[in-house]
């Protein structure tokens, strides 16, 4: 594939911060989000939820409800169950360590007699008016049986516990071990060194702005429904609704993802209000509309992370990586969420080597209910949760070795020469240059001036620390093949169609899903690129059903990595029909069409057409080659045969006021390698916030409930999310090296941020303290706490 | 029901309303002004902001009828025409915006913090600002570029 060429394409082709073609639109207040869409005769809804983390549902009164003003209907689990609605799925199947699948509980979309979470879905009442729903909602009469509720990660598999679903004995989804456990007990037991970290990788609400929403529509005539929702995978909602759930067949399904203000993960999944509010708008025969008000978004939305892990790592004398072995609960919640069972397995453990030759990986992942919100993948899924655990386990191996956190790391890379490079833990990484990424990120933060720094902010009373973390991450998700392997349901390829109109615009479809990266811009400058088309005359369209070919959406930092291939490859196919084209017009051979900059020439001589003229004489095929199709309008499919792997070194630089435990960021540096940057400054937009949801992760963000499975963070005045007064500006820099799996030599950048910022954080916050660990979030609360306890022995700032 | 009037964007509206109906889905459901978004309950995240006689108000603070006789500007106030005003310019310019929930509510605030504190902002004048609007997105770094070179550019205008 010819990526490289470019001419005409220059200062809006590949490379070029091109200023973004939505922009316009979201800045004159003309973005149109799903709750900005209004039809005819539309109904509104409200969801009656549970109050209570663990019940039976003795009975539901409805009457009240129903004879309340304006009301439509209202509808309950046996409404659903009678009309043969299927429940929700996980699409990803692990096998414990019995042999068995994952033990997978029945997830309804409308309670079937007991409820497991505060915030689950009991019934769903539609009236004329949202103020008319949400007043008889309060009139629905639950009589609930309340049972013990467990919300515990690491104790939820306890004897004596609370049982939560029959098909879990003791609350145990999944026990998943991986690796060689002799071989890293016999190394641990000859190590001249061990090192080892208890932690918790705090539960975080992912918290796009956008709540989530969903409005249906049934046409009688056609019997179509529509379904516009807050996704970042249309197809993908539209096959589980589908095959799954039994709402309407494929074809008669249309899903459309607007417009959607952010992701992050949290609108991957199908949800159960998506689904009752498709089935609800046939039920009902009236469009019904569905907003999650912020609180709503806190209950049920999917959380992400929550880990409680034993992390050891043996090492010889000189420091060197012998052997890790990691054990984990993590906490999947009530139900399993659309993709829940492959984020604390396959897109962690499989993480765990990290950017280091450790031989020997060992992990054992207990997955657990708990009567808390359903937890899935959040920015990172995954891979945050395994980055954090090690980079932090390594400061404590540094700590322990008595080296330099940066030599530690550095003596234990994978080196440069080495790839691609097979980790022992499934992953074989295809490009990367740890060192340099290393070197370029401590000379971006001065690390050398550092005990300057520290000794000046001494003198003042504070107190600094420095935070390396060196991450690698597996994203661009495909390919399908191990996806299939390791219990996938569905392919993760791409596609893509590039279409001329015979006016010689271009309309490029994606089955990627554009909700903050982007795309609009980017794929445009592929075009311009690889067509020499200007950037004005691309059309990126995306998000519907009815109008894109198919396609597996936006998550894993996927898009450009895959999706942006499929559009290269669609490409190459109209350049390839271009020049039979060309070749008839010009009156020459086919082989000597050359095409270049968007012109179809014939080598050696000043013959040439431009592609828009090529692509009328498609459409106008007059004067045609015999036997060609008209038409100028590609298609092609894209899966990889590998992962992407960004990776790079975060330094994190903070300021802790000890009398009150306030962090402050004084100064980040990023230097990541993603490869070739299509838009640079859309990516390091990319890079900027990603790097503060980690920090939120590390400072703020902690979801709670408490022992009776309420949810105490449950609106933005509980949970705290970044504010602009909590971060700094970025120092951000790029290390690239070339993947060899991807022909546009492109990796994602859309979560890197957030896996790479935690471990530099709270090594940072570590190092200024002069402890071993802080369990995140480090509020002042808890900073101070660890400040003002006893200091423990044998710790030592680098 | 009462009637409440006031004018938006310049154009003067009636409407009868229920006395709980709140400025921001007076805005959003009855006069479809739907660059003003909803992204909270709580009026922590900012994404409701619009002026109210000139002065940033959280729209999802407000009942309609406190607006009554009061001159409201939405995000769907500022263009002229096709040229975007300065403030959005500067957003577009410096990549203040990537899913776009939360950036008409930054470009009102925004313009308020020019309104109060002038056309030089510095950083942590701006950070603490927008203390009050929240962004999952963009990490802030290019809202507070965008917002200082607006409030430059506002002042450089003609």
């Amino acid at each position: 594939m010819s990526a490289t060429q470019s001419g005409s394409a220059a200062g809006t082709g590949i490379g070029a911060s091109v200023l973004r073609k939505e922009d316009r639109r979201f800045l004159i207040g003309k973005g149109r989000y799903t709750d900005d869409i209004n039809v005819a005769g539309q109904t509104h809804a409200v969801f009656v939820r549970s109050p209570h983390a663990h019940a039976t549902i003795n009975s539901i009164k409805t009457d009240a409800a129903r004879a309340a003003p304006g009301v439509v209907a209202v509808l309950t689990g046996t409404d659903l169950a009678g009309d043969g609605i299927g429940p929700l799925i996980c699409g990803v199947t692990v096998t414990s360590d019995d042999g068995q699948p994952h033990r997978a509980a029945v997830h309804p979309a409308l309670a079937q007699g007991k409820v497991n979470y505060v915030g689950d879905h009991v019934a769903i009442v539609i009236a004329e008016t949202y103020a008319q729903a949400r007043d008889s909602a309060e009139l629905v009469e639950v009589d609930y049986g309340i049972l013990p509720a467990v919300t515990s990660t690491a104790h939820a598999t306890d004897a004596g516990q609370q049982q939560i679903h029959d098909v879990a004995p003791n609350n145990m989804c999944f026990n998943w071990p991986f690796g060689d456990k002799a071989a890293v007990e016999a190394t641990f037991a000859k190590a001249h060194k061990v090192s080892s970290l208890d932690l918790v990788n705090n539960r975080m609400v992912t918290n796009p702005m956008e709540p989530r929403a969903a409005l249906g529509e049934y046409n009688t005539g056609t019997e179509e429904i529509t379904l516009h929702v807050t996704t970042q995978n249309p197809h993908v909602h539209r096959l589980v609704l589908s095959a799954f759930n039994q709402l309407a067949p494929e074809h008669k399904l249309r899903v459309v993802g607007p417009d959607v203000g952010g992701g992050f993960g949290a609108k991957i999944f199908i949800y159960a209000e998506e689904l009752v509010v498709g089935w609800a708008c046939r039920k009902v025969q009236r469009p019904v509309k569905w907003t999650a008000d912020r609180t709503e978004a806190f209950l049920s939305d999917a959380h992400g992370r929550d880990h409680v892990s034993k992390a050891e790592m043996a090492m010889d004398k000189d420091g060197n990586f012998l052997a890790l072995r990691v054990m984990t609960n993590a906490n999947l919640g009530a139900y399993l969420s659309t993709f829940a069972t492959m984020v604390p397995s396959y897109l962690y453990a499989f993480l765990l080597a990290g950017q280091y030759r450790t031989p020997l990986i060992y992990s054992e992942v207990k997955a657990v209910y708990t009567n808390t919100s359903p937890v899935d993948a959040s920015r990172g899924a995954g891979r945050p949760e395994a980055t954090y655990l090690l980079e932090r386990l390594v400061d404590v191996c540094a700590a322990d070795m008595n080296m330099d956190p940066a030599e530690i790391r550095r003596k234990n890379f994978i080196p440069k020469d080495a790839f691609p490079y097979q980790t022992p833990v499934v992953q074989c990484y295809d490009s990367g240059d740890y060192e340099e990424a290393l070197d370029k990120a401590l000379i971006l933060a001065d690390y050398k001036g550092f005990p300057a720094r520290a000794q000046a902010a001494k003198a003042r009373g504070k107190r600094r620390g420095i935070g390396l973390s060196s991450y690698v991450e597996a994203c661009g998700i495909a390919p399908s093949a191990a996806v299939g392997q390791l219990g996938g349901g569905v392919g993760l390829w791409e596609s893509a169609q590039v279409r001329f109109n015979p006016t010689g615009n271009v309309q490029v479809f994606t089955g990627t899903h554009s909700h903050g990266q982007g795309h609009e811009t980017t794929f445009a400058q592929l075009i311009n690129e690889l067509l020499g088309v200007p950037i004005e005359n691309v059309e990126v369209i995306h998000g519907d059903t009815a109008k894109t070919q198919f396609g597996m959406g936006t998550y894993g930092s996927r898009s450009l990595a895959v999706g942006g291939v499929a559009i290269a490859k669609a490409c190459e196919k109209l350049i390839a029909k271009g020049k039979k084209i060309a070749a008839h017009a010009l009156e020459a051979a086919e082989g000597d069409i050359e095409f270049a900059n968007g012109n179809f020439s014939v080598a050696g001589t000043d013959k040439a057409m431009n592609i828009a003229a090529v692509a009328f004489n498609a459409y106008v095929p007059h004067s045609y080659p015999a036997g060609l199709e008209p038409g100028f309008d590609e298609n092609a499919f894209f899966d990889p045969l590998n992962f992407s792997f960004p990776a790079g070194t975060h330094v994190c630089e903070v300021e802790v006021d000890l009398d009150t435990g306030e962090v402050e960021i004084v100064k980040y540096s990023a230097v990541d390698d993603f490869g070739r940057l299509v838009n640079p400054m859309i990516v390091e937009g990319q890079v900027h916030g990603g790097i503060v949801h980690g920090i939120g992760q590390a400072l703020l963000e902690g979801c709670r409930y408490d022992s009776e499975g309420q949810l105490l963070t449950a609106s933005f005045m509980d949970y705290a999310m970044p504010r602009a007064d909590n971060v700094p500006s970025f120092d951000v820099d790029y290390a690239p090296t070339v993947p060899i799996h991807n022909p546009l030599g492109v990796k994602g950048c859309g979560e890197a941020g957030a896996i790479g910022a935690p471990p530099a954080v709270i090594n940072a916050i570590a190092n200024a303290l002069g402890i071993k660990h802080i369990d995140m979030p480090a509020t002042p609360e808890n900073v101070w706490r660890a400040a003002h306890a006893q200091q423990r022995p044998g710790q030592k700032a680098a | 029901m009462p009637t409440v009037k006031m004018k938006v964007n310049g154009k003067p509206v009636t409407a009868e309303v229920e006395a709980r109906t709140l400025l921001v889905q007076f805005l959003r459901e009855n006069l479809r002004l739907t660059g003003t978004h909803v992204g909270c309950d709580t009026s922590q995240c900012g994404a409701c902001v619009v002026h109210v006689n000139g002065k940033s108000v959280k729209a999802c603070s407000m009942l309609a009828v406190m607006a009554e006789g009061c001159e409201v500007t939405t995000i769907e106030g500022l263009a002229t025409g096709n040229t975007l005003h300065p403030m959005q310019q500067a957003f577009m310019d410096n990549h203040g915006l990537q899913c776009g929930f939360c950036t008409p509510g930054m470009v009102m605030t925004a313009l308020d913090i020019v309104n109060r504190n002038g056309n030089e902002l510095d950083e942590a004048t701006v950070r603490k600002e927008l203390e009050g609007n929240i962004c999952r997105c963009t990490g802030y770094h290019n809202i507070v570029k965008s917002v200082r070179a607006g409030a430059k550019a506002m002042g450089s205008k003609p």
